[in-house]
Formats: C-alpha cells, structure tokens, sequence
C-alpha cells in the first residue's frame, strides 16, 4: 500500500460545501453541476484527501441536488477516486446520498439529539450501507460545551454504537468547536476544552477518530483573514497532537506555525489555551492592527497622536496614515484664518517633505501614493469651505493633462505618474483611458494646461502619440508633450514623435522623474536650457541612428533556408481533449499560489527579484510594507470574492506551411502568418520564426485567452474615497491575477487537457524560469510582435463570449488584466525576439494577411525601423 | 454448530473445492425449446434461459451437481446467476422468480445432503446471485453521466426476491459473484441484511468480484482494495474473486487481497484466456499447476473454475490441492479504511 493513501492527518475539503462555500453555493442554486463539478475535481487536484458535499439550503431540494451531484462525480474518475463525505443535517437527505456512493464514504453526521433510539437507528442504516460516521456530541439536551459533557456524550455514544456492533474504527467524534475570544467570559474555555475533550475521547474509546469544522473558532474575527488563518494554524498545532485526525478546512485558510508573527501566533496560543485572562482583549486589540495595516504604525499610535495639528498632519503624510486625517485637517482648519491656508501651510509643508524625501531616494513610490491618498483627503474637506468663502483655491505649481492614448486601456503606470505630481502641488487633469487626440487637445485648452501626458503600454500605441504629436502641431500648440509607459522609449520619442512636433517633447523615464521634468519644464530659469539640452540629445540619437551600422539582414529567402529545424519526431501527442476548453471562474485562492511577484513591485519602480526583494537594504522595508498590504487586500479580494478569473483555452490540428501555420477546423481552414528573423545570425544559430515548431505533415497548437473581471465597482469605491493606493494596488494586484492564470491555465493543458507533461510537478519557481515543456507566445510580444493576430485568436476560441473579453482598435484587451496567446508544445520550441525585418518580409507578409502594405507596414511598424 | 461454524471448520482442514459453470454442461444436453419451457406456458422462446432449466427440467441440473460432487467439490452453487427479476423480464419469465430459485436450492440441497449422508464429507449450499445486467454506478448514456437506468432501492428489491428464494429452497450461503459494479453489491448485501432482519437469523454471504482489466480494477472503477474496504461491513465468509482472466492473469490479485483480508479467500478464475474463436482450451492440469501455486503459497481457502472450466477441471484442482495446507485468514487490526475508487486509511 502506498504512503499516499494512508494519512496521519486529514483536510477534508470544505469546497463543495454550499454552506462553506459561496462559489459552490451559488452554482448549485444556479443548477450550474457542470462547473460544480469542476469545483470537485479542483479540490482533489489541488490535494483533497476526502470531499465533504453538504446541500443544506434553505431553497434548494437537498435531496435532489446531493444525489444529483454525487451521480455527476461518480461518473469522474479524478473525482471518484477520493471517499465522499456526505454532510446533511438531515438523515434523508444523507440516506439518498448513501444510495449514490459506490466506495465507502463518511456519514457527516449522527447524534444522540433526539435520543438514543433514532440515533442507533441511524447508526444501523449507515452501517448496513457501510459507510464511517461523523457522530456530533449532541444529546437530549444539547450541543456539548464542556470538556466534561463532551467526553461524557461521546463515551455514552462510543458505547451504544459498539454495543450494536458497529465497528469502532468507522466512528469519528466531532466534539464542537465553538467560536472563542468572542468577549463572553463562558466561551474562553472553548478552544481548550475542545483540546482536552478530544485527548480523552481518544483514551476512552480505541479506535475511534475525531474531528471538528474548524471555521466556527475564529468566528469572531469574520473579514480579518490574517487573524483566522493564524487561529486555524495555531489551533491544529496543538489539537494533531492531542489526537484531532482529521478537520473540515479550506486549505487555503492555514498558513505553517512557524511562518506566523510571532505576537499574533502568541496572542492567538493565549486564547486558545487560555494563558491569560485578558487573551482575548489582547487578541481582539492586536487582530486590529491587521486589518490592513502595519502593527508598527499602531503602536506608534499613542505616542504622534499627542503632538501638535501641524506636526501630526506632516507625520500622517509622511507615514502615509488617512485615520485621523480629516479630523486633524478640521483641528487645523479652526486654528487657521482661512482654509486655504491650511493647504498652503502644514499640508504643503508635509508634502515638501514627502517630496524632499522621495527625491533624495529615501521613500520609495508606494510610500508616496498612500501619502498622495492622505492628501487627498484632506484636501477633499477643506474643499467646501473654500467654495464656501468664495475665495480662489490653491495655486497650483501647474496643470498638467494625462491620458492613456486612443486604443489602449493600460492606466496603472499613468496614475502612479498622476499621484507623484499632484503629491508635489501639480494640479493633474487625467482624463482615463482610450482617449482620443481631440479630446486631448480639448481639455489642454480649457484648462489652460502647462503640459500634457501621454502614456501608453500596447506597441500600437507609439503610432497613437505620434498622431498626438501630429495633431498638436496642426493646431499650432507649443507647450511641452510628455511620452511614457512601458513601450515608450527615448529612442521612439526620438525618431517619430520629436520630429512630428515643434513644441518641447520630453521622454519620462519613470514616475520617479516626473516631477524633475515638469518642476523644469515650468521654471522660468531652467526650461530653456533643459528644453534645447533635451532636444539636443534627441538629435544625438537620430544622427546616431542614421549613421549607425545596422545589423546585417538576410532576405526573407536566405532566412527561410536557415530555419529552426527541430526534431519533428519529437512533437507532442494530439491532445488529451481536443476542442475549446472554458473556466467561468477559475479559484482566486489557487491563483494566489502562482503569483510572480517580481514585476509587481516593478510596476511600483522597486526593483528587486521577489523575495530577496523583501530583504533589500534599500527597498526592504518599503517592499514588505506593500507587500502586507498586497496580501491583506489579496485576502479580502478572496473571500469577498471582487474578482472573477474568467478563460477560455483551445486546440486545433494544424500544419506548417512555410510560415503560416494552417488550422484544419471543422469549419474550414484558418492561417496564422507569422513572422521570422532576418537578422543574420553567427555560428549555427537558426532564423527563427513560430511556425519552426510545427510539423509540416500535420501537427497541434493551441490558443488560450484569461482575463480578469470585476474591477470596476471597487476601483470606483477607492477612487470616490481619494484612495489611489488602494486603486493602484488592486489594478496591480488583478495584473497579477491574469499572469497567474496564464500560468496556472498552461500548466493544466500540459498535465491535463493537452497533456503531454501528466507528470509534470514544478515549484511556483521553476513555472516563473519557463522550466517546463513548451511556450505560450502573446501576440504583440517579441516572437509575434505582430497585435493584429489577436482578433483571430480571439475567433478561434470567440473569446468575447468565453472569457469576456474584448478588443480595443488597437488590439489591445479590455478589462486590462487579461493575457492571451498560443500554446506550443514541441520540446524545442522556445521564445525569441523577431526584431527588425526587411522590406521582402513586409511585403510578403502583407500578401499572406490580404492587406495593402501600408496597413502591413503600421501593424509591423515597430520591427521595420 | 451454525453453518458459519461448519464452514470454519472445514476450511481449517482443508483447502475447499468449490464447483464449476452450469452453463456449458446445460448445452451438452441439447435440450429443445419445449424441453426449457417445460409447462410453465411462458410465451417467449425459452431457449437459453438456463435458470429456467431449474424448474422445468431439474434432473439435468441435478446430474450437473452429481457430476461435480464426483469431481470433489464442497461448495456447490445454484444454477441461478440470472434468476433474478431483471434479467428474467427479457424472457418475460420475471413471475417464475421465486419458483426458479427455490427449486434450483432444492435441487442442490438434496444432491448434497444425500452425497454428505453417504460419505460424511461436509458440503454447502451457496445461493449463487449475479449482478443483473444494470449498473447502479454508471450511465448508459455517455451524453448524460448523470443518468442511471435503475435506482439503489429497485436492486435491493430485486436481490432480496431471489435471495429469500434461494434460502427458502434450503441455500446455506448467499454467493454474490461476478460483481462487476460495487454499488449493485453493496445494494445486494442491503437486500440480505433485510432479510437476515425479517427472518430473524444470519445469512452468510460470499462475496466474489471481478476484473475488467488487468491493472485490477472492476467496471465501476475500484480497485481490489477499494473493494475490499467498501464491502468489509457485510463481514462476508468469503471474499475473492471470479470470472475475470485465467488463474494466471489473476494471480497478482488474489495474493493482494489474502494479505488485506481478515475472513476466508475463494477464487473461482477462468479456464485460462479464451482462444481466437472464443473457446476455452486451458487443459485441466493447467489449470490445476496454476491454482495449485497460489494453494502452496497459502494464498486461498477454497477453489473452483468459472467460465470454460469442466468437472474434469475442477478434479484436476482437487487432486492439486489435495493435502496443501490452507491459508491462514490474518489478523488484521483494522484502522479507519475508506474507499473512493482508491483506498485510503487514516492511521491509528
């Protein structure tokens, strides 16, 4: 017998659990079995042992659904090879679901509540159908409290069910765990109780197992995760040991003993074991400083809150702390004459410092935006009394309009941008996302801007600015254009979009230099020499790049002679389960697992490699404070359930044809072109291009699309609250979410639905170093750099209907957090970078799309200069 | 002594033969339409209903049993594998039921009785129950897999019909054979609990699974142990397997479950694998060689031949496994044992 199927202690599932779960709930109620199901093969998956499937609703036919659902998985080996826990309330409904099982499952649960007769009843039934019960320390009059009551009822049960001949080995006690550090004195003995109960339970009765649903113990601290899974945690440690076998919990809701801070672990020991009688009080005041926040700040708490209103104010922007604010920006505003002058005094003041600090490289952007989000808020009371007195607002330093151009959705780089300048007094009109150069141009004009911003992430986006650029100089504009986002680059700004505009054009690196470039644009004594500085180099670069050696290109001839001639006999098997593959809603909390951290803080501009990032001299500090705060929101986003993982993946046979790769669908044939290297390679080394993977005499690829929904309620929560962090962090954090997906998605096609790797078991690690077997190219990245072959992926898997997702005029996805791209499974596929191409590929290529060359020429723009 | 007693105490003295098919030896005797309707003025066309043969001519099947009594077997099953009302609706016999399965217990009884009077040689009778051809775990229907044709209670209804003929009839066990489905004989074991309650006594079962592949597992998808963990509560006098593959093939099995379970080991397997036209041509001996392995390794309690296996065959077996020391039925001190279609334990 394997190690694996026997077990010291078990997790028993709680998934598939309508009362433990809102997902499973509401798909049952939907009579959604077919992704219920799903839900079930998930669990065991990700590791169930057992699967505890409870149908106690109020509205639902419980008999109707348990044996419904039970039927469904019987017919789902992955499933069905795992005992069930049928988990009822009602003995019917248990009794319909036992004529359902095929192996031997458990009985959740039989008691003695209404006497010894229909108890033993029950028993007799449930053994006739061979199943193991669950007996709850219930009697005639009452749920078990105390260690005593509990030990005396299970005794009492243990002897009766022996005495009838059931075996004692398929009896589990569940002796009640009950919620603790509720504030009533009584329940204080409740976590201990239960642990004694069960060391005795298990001395007086061989054989016998116990069990308990673990969720009731932290019931007190509902919505703070971080206490309840420390409680969870700390609970098991200490109940394993003294003979708990096995627990109903969301696996996902334990974190490892020794990984818990050490202050919350032992709060959390002192209740449970009640080390002390003001535990909970302690509890309760400690769970606080996790709801959210650092306990640090906390326990600083007493001590700032006693200083003066302007030094208060100041330590709440610098330390980024919005609890007091507006009660202290009101304190400040009644010692002031005028409430203009709070903004301009203590506020401005704090904000100098803010900015002193992140200038001298000692705050870092997170810091900032929770700042900016103080100064919001504070700015947003004094606002009426302002209006009220009729007397002009704050001067700003300047106005500055932003905008994520025209075809693009991509605005997390643009707010972080957005909050740096209005931290420094820059009054910032931003006018979203897929914002046309009219409007543009308008609202530079009507609010007499002293710049405009423009920002991007999408390639085609460049072409976008340029006509930005265009359009400015059509209207005769002359203020400064500022260019940036992640595609954007100095070079770019050089070549196309300076030349197209007189006006200073400047490229923004980062958010760190924003304020350096728009406090300059707008000195009277430094614009000039920095615009002529700034113009000057930019000629530099296009002189450079006229003169410049270009690397060698092959024509596209030479190139497809030297292609990546792979192993062919070495492509992977037809797939599993061919055909479109769709995730209404894929786990959140399985996700989670498959984050890649690194480019979160990236997008943050903390450079480091996650989680020697957390450790950096530097940005440590910074990092682990963005990084509780990313979890603790990641805990909400969670159980609360703001996001909804959406995805659709496909496989098609398909062959190579030169180039393009041909699907052979049912509904008739469909090319992808794709584009190849012309740079001429040294040595050995192949011009690659896509289609090298696929074998000529018949093939598989596949395609896939993820997003991420839901985001919009809650970034319109945080932004009416003034709360750019919170928003910034949440759009982050779903950015995250679709990478994880695309992970996670991957990974599945190549154990399962393609499967071509089963065996394949890699750390979250070795998935974010590519170590596996095959690749997913993104359309718009450097394999495929082409945007345009989305809309025809997006056909393939009509991802609009099974992902929800959509495509912009730039090709770009909406909602933002989505990745999309085609799988390839060849062992010798790997990424690569077309780069630049010639004028015969072009041509050729805009023949193979049935394009004129000028549709070809803005579509590959970025590979031809 | 109580049968289950009887039976203890005979398996302790030796390894005990139990008999072959009834099905071939009922072709041998050529019997006409007429000769299977008999009187019973059913209207369908009887040929091949061989549990009818029990009831309009029972001295064929007697002649059987003889056959196998001479050959040296000690557990004779009843000709009934199909004597269910599921399986007789298809020859619109499902009225005969009762009458079919009290009279092929009768028949068995007697054969035995008068053989055990004669020699002193202890010899039982098991009420030989097949697994009707519904399954309670899977859909017919691969469009809706959660579809099933027949409901837990109706196969318990069904069982428990045939079962409270056969001991009517004087069957000392019940054999539940050739269970392809788990459910259906977890369904099978509900409808003898029943019983055991409405007649107030104890109805010992046997309990015999088989294989549809050769990595072991039934059709329904449980593995031997799964099994195994899923039927225990029914505290079976028997457990094993039938049917399946060859002795060969089945091998590995058999020893997998005498070293899990606590109660006495019987396997019946196939006169070897079924040859191009689908004729069993095993020789005798070699059927015998290859039990009589699993006997010397201690590995069974009692022996017999399912489908191509003849009296010749079960002889040759008797005179294997004539003077080999049976199995030990272990004792296993029992964990929690549960059971998807794997097994799975939870330690002590």
């Amino acid at each position: 017998m394997s190690d694996l199927s026997t077990a010291r202690f078990v997790n028993i599932g709680e998934r598939t659990n309508v009362t433990g779960s809102a997902r499973f709930k509401k798909l049952i109620m939907a009579g959604d079995y077919e992704t219920a199901v799903e839900v079930a093969r998930e669990q065991v998956e990700n590791g169930a042992q057992i699967i505890d499937v409870n149908m106690d609703e109020g509205l639902l036919d419980a008999k109707h659904a348990m044996t419904t659902f039970l039927k469904l998985i019987a017919a789902e080996p992955d499933i069905a090879r795992v005992p069930v826990m049928i988990d009822s309330s009602k003995f019917d409904v248990i009794e319909a679901g036992l004529k359902c099982v095929s192996g031997k499952p458990i009985v959740n649960s039989i008691s003695m509540k209404e006497g010894e007769e229909p108890f033993l009843e029950h028993a007799r039934i449930c053994r006739d159908y061979g199943a193991a019960v669950v007996v709850m320390a219930f009697d005639e009059t009452g749920q078990a409290d105390t260690k005593a009551r509990k030990v005396e009822i299970c005794s009492r049960a243990y002897d009766l069910l022996v005495g009838i001949g059931f075996p004692p080995e398929d009896i589990i006690f569940d002796p009640n765990i009950f919620a603790v550090a509720t504030g009533i004195e009584e329940h204080d003995r409740y976590g201990l109780d239960f642990l004694e109960a069960v060391a005795e339970i298990k001395r007086r009765c061989p054989k016998a197992k116990t069990s308990g649903g673990l969720s009731n113990l932290s019931f007190s601290f509902r919505g703070n995760e971080t206490v309840r899974r420390a409680m969870h945690s700390v609970f098991l440690y200490h109940a394993i040991p003294a003979g708990l076998d096995m627990a109903i919990v969301n696996a996902g809701q334990l974190d490892v003993y020794d990984q818990i801070d050490p202050e919350l672990r032992e709060a959390c020991e002192d209740v449970i074991l009640m080390r002390r009688p003001d535990a909970t009080e302690r509890l309760i005041d400690l769970a606080e400083s996790y709801r959210g926040k650092s306990g640090a700040d906390e326990k600083a708490a007493e001590e700032w809150r006693g200083w003066d209103v302007k030094r208060r104010l100041e330590h709440a922007l610098v330390k980024g702390i919005d609890a007091h604010v507006v009660a202290d920006t009101e304190e400040a505003r009644q010692q002031f004459a005028r409430p203009i002058e709070v903004i301009e005094g203590p506020l401005m003041d704090g904000m100098n410092v803010v900015g002193d600090l992140f200038g001298s490289g000692k705050m870092f952007l997170p810091q900032v935006v929770k700042s900016a989000r103080v100064m919001k808020k504070a700015v947003a009371h004094l606002i009426p009394f302002i209006e009220a007195s009729k007397e002009p607002g704050a001067k700003a330093k300047g106005t500055i309009i932003m905008a994520t151009v025209k075809g693009d959705v991509h605005d997390i780089g643009k707010n972080i941008v957005g909050v740096v300048l209005q931290c420094n007094g820059y009054e910032v009109v931003d006018l979203g996302v897929m914002v046309p150069w009219s409007q543009i141009l308008a609202a530079a004009n009507e609010n007499q801007a002293d710049m405009i911003g423009l920002s991007g992430l999408i390639t085609p986006s460049l072409d976008e600015m340029v006509t930005v650029a265009q359009e400015m100089q059509g209207a005769k504009m002359t203020m400064p254009l500022l260019i940036g986002g992640a595609t954007t680059s100095k070079v770019h700004t050089a070549l196309r979009i300076d030349p197209a505009y007189e006006g200073p054009v400047i490229h923004v690196l980062d958010a760190s230099r924003a304020v350096g470039v728009a406090s300059r644009l707008l000195s009277d004594t430094q614009r000039d020499d920095f615009v002529t500085d700034t113009a000057g180099e930019y000629v530099k670069v296009r002189k450079a790049r006229e003169g410049q050696s270009k690397s060698v290109l092959l024509s596209l001839e030479e190139a497809r002679a030297n292609f990546c001639d792979v192993y062919l006999s070495d492509k992977a098997a037809p797939p599993l389960q061919p055909g479109r593959h769709v995730f209404p809603d894929w786990d959140l909390a399985e996700l989670r697992d498959y984050f890649d951290w690194t480019p979160f803080f990236r997008a943050w501009e903390l450079h480091g490699t996650y989680p020697k990032i957390l450790d950096d001299e530097v940005v440590g500090e910074t990092a682990t404070q963005l990084f509780a705060d990313a979890n603790a929101m990641l805990d909400r986003i969670i159980s609360e359930k703001w996001l909804t993982a959406r995805g659709v993946c496909g496989f098609w046979p398909c062959a190579r044809d030169q180039d393009d790769i041909t699907l052979h669908l049912d509904s008739g044939h469909v090319t992808l072109p794709f584009l190849r290297q012309q740079v001429k390679k040294s040595r050995d080394r192949a011009n690659m291009c896509l289609a090298d993977f696929i074998d000529p005499a018949g093939d598989w690829m596949g395609g896939f699309a993820v997003g991420i929904h839901g985001i919009d309620p809650h970034s319109e929560r945080f932004r009416a609250d003034k709360d750019d962090y919170s928003d910034i962090l949440l759009k982050a954090l779903a950015d995250r979410f679709a990478e994880a997906f695309a992970e996670r998605l991957h990974q599945y096609v190549r154990t399962d639905l393609w499967g071509y790797a089963p065996h394949e078991q890699l750390t979250n690690q070795a998935l974010i170093k590519e170590e596996y077997r095959g690749i997913r190219p993104a359309p718009g990245y450097p394999a495929c750099p082409d945007h345009s072959l989305k809309p025809i992926l997006f056909d393939l898997l009509d991802a609009p209907k099974n992902a929800g997702l959509t495509l912009t005029e730039s090709f770009a996805m909406w909602p933002t957090a989505a990745v999309s791209g085609f799988y390839f499974a060849h062992p010798e596929s790997e990424y690569f970078g077309v780069a630049r191409i010639g004028r015969d590929q072009l041509e050729d290529y805009a023949e193979r799309r049935d394009v004129d060359l000028a549709t070809a020429e803005r579509w590959l723009r970025p590979n031809l200069d | 002594m109580t049968k289950r007693e009887e039976f203890a105490a005979a398996a302790k003295a030796r390894i005990l033969i139990k008999d072959g098919p009834y099905g071939t030896e009922i072709q041998r005797a050529k019997l006409s339409p007429e000769d299977y309707a008999g009187d019973t003025g059913l209207n369908h066309d009887q040929k091949g209903n061989n549990d009818l043969v029990n009831l309009t001519q029972p001295q064929v099947i007697r002649k059987i049993c003889d056959s196998y009594i001479d050959a040296g077997a000690h557990i004779l099953a009843t000709n009934t594998f199909n004597a269910n009302r599921i399986s007789q609706a298809d020859y619109g016999a499902e009225g005969l039921v009762r009458e079919i399965n009290v009279s092929a217990a009768r028949i068995i009884r007697e054969a035995v009785d008068e053989a055990s009077a004669k020699d002193g040689i202890p010899r039982f009778v098991a009420g030989a129950v097949g697994p009707t051809n519904k399954t309670l775990s899977l859909s017919p229907d691969v469009e809706d897999p959660g579809f099933r044709e027949v409901d837990f209670d109706t196969i318990v209804d069904v069982y428990r019909e045939q079962c409270a003929a056969l001991i009517e009839g004087g069957a000392d066990f019940i054999l539940v054979e050739t269970v392809f489905d788990t459910l259906n004989c977890k369904a099978a074991i509900m409808a003898v609990k029943q019983l055991e309650r409405e007649l107030d006594t104890d109805i010992p079962l046997m309990i015999s699974l088989t294989l549809t592949d050769l990595s072991g597992r039934n059709l329904s998808g449980h593995t031997v142990e799964a099994f195994w963990y899923t039927v225990r509560h029914a505290k079976p006098l028997t457990i094993g397997l039938n049917c399946s593959f060859g002795a060969e093939q089945l091998r590995t099995h058999v020893q997998l479950l005498s070293d899990i379970a606590d109660t006495y080991l019987m396997a019946y397997p196939n006169a070897g694998l079924p040859n191009d036209l689908g004729e069993y041509d095993e020789l005798p001996e070699t059927t015998a060689s290859l039990t009589r392995f699993w006997a010397e390794n201690r590995r069974i309690n009692a022996l017999g031949g399912c489908c191509g296996s003849t009296p010749d065959h079960i002889a040759a077996m008797a005179r294997a496994v004539e003077g080999v020391t049976p199995r030990t039925v272990p004792e296993i001190d029992a964990n929690m044992q549960l059971a998807g279609l794997e097994p799975f334990t939870i330690a002590a």
